[in-house]
């Protein structure tokens, strides 16, 4: 996914990629990335539960909102965040 | 969470070993308004295919590289979760295809003016493409061209 990522940004898309490896984002290097500490298979936290998803796109957006002018971004989500 | 630990051995050791790409130079595009005004689009790696859609192929070596279009508004209950892998958990998936492909979340998002408007169309990706030559060259820049002409401002790529 953060080959396609790039791929946007070069596009003129900005992008924030939900990332489950941090490891493999830090070697891959997409533009904008929010690690979460979730399994795979769930990467907005839990099904059925509208709010923990929310958390996790609200963070995701507040990374374009960030003043950062260069890449590569990578945020930590805080599942204790409101 | 978060690392490797959560997979079998076999899957720990491809990990390990794979080649990953490193995107150099890091393309950035800036926002020029705020989120808003931001026409967002949903890219999603977890296989999902509406009703009707042509399934994606697992038996394709390297992994399916192709997408699919998503309407936005598609019920997320049409939604079908093709994903090759059996290294996770599919269990959420299959009772809300939100978890990975937040069709009803963004749209909650634009109903809210959190964000300016939705795309008419997301894609949807399989992930598990160790070969990823055909999506660099030929599917990512066309699913980026379709985004654009869609009038895109930005995208959110939820993994599975």
């Amino acid at each position: 996914m953060s080959l396609v990522a790039a791929e946007l940004e070069r596009n003129g898309i900005a992008t924030v990629s939900i990332q489950l490896l941090r490891s493999v984002a830090q070697r891959v290097q997409p533009p904008r990335a929010l690690f979460v500490p979730f399994r795979h298979g769930y990467p907005l936290d839990a099904p059925g539960e509208s709010a923990r998803q929310h958390a996790v796109l609200e963070a995701a957006l507040r990374l374009f909102e960030l003043p950062t002018i260069a890449g590569p971004l990578l945020v930590d989500f805080d599942p204790a965040s409101p | 969470m978060g690392e490797f630990s959560e997979f079998s051995l076999g899957t720990r050791a491809l990990l390990r070993m794979y080649r990953w790409r490193q995107i150099d130079p890091v393309p950035w595009t800036s926002l020029s308004k705020p989120l808003a005004e931001c026409r967002l689009a949903l890219v999603s790696s977890a296989g999902f295919v509406r009703n009707g859609q042509t399934p994606f192929d697992e038996s394709l070596r390297g992994g399916d590289f192709s997408f699919r279009e998503i309407p936005n508004d598609t019920d997320v209950s049409e939604l079908r979760d093709f994903h090759r892998s059996d290294s996770f958990d599919h269990a959420g998936l299959l009772h809300d295809p939100n978890l990975a492909f937040p069709l009803d979340r963004v749209r909650e998002l634009a109903e809210s003016g959190r964000v300016g408007s939705l795309t008419h169309t997301h894609i949807s990706f399989m992930g598990s493409i160790p070969a990823p030559g055909r999506l660099v060259r030929d599917t990512a820049p066309e699913a980026a061209r379709l985004l654009k002409d869609a009038g895109t401002d930005i995208a959110l790529l939820v993994p599975v």
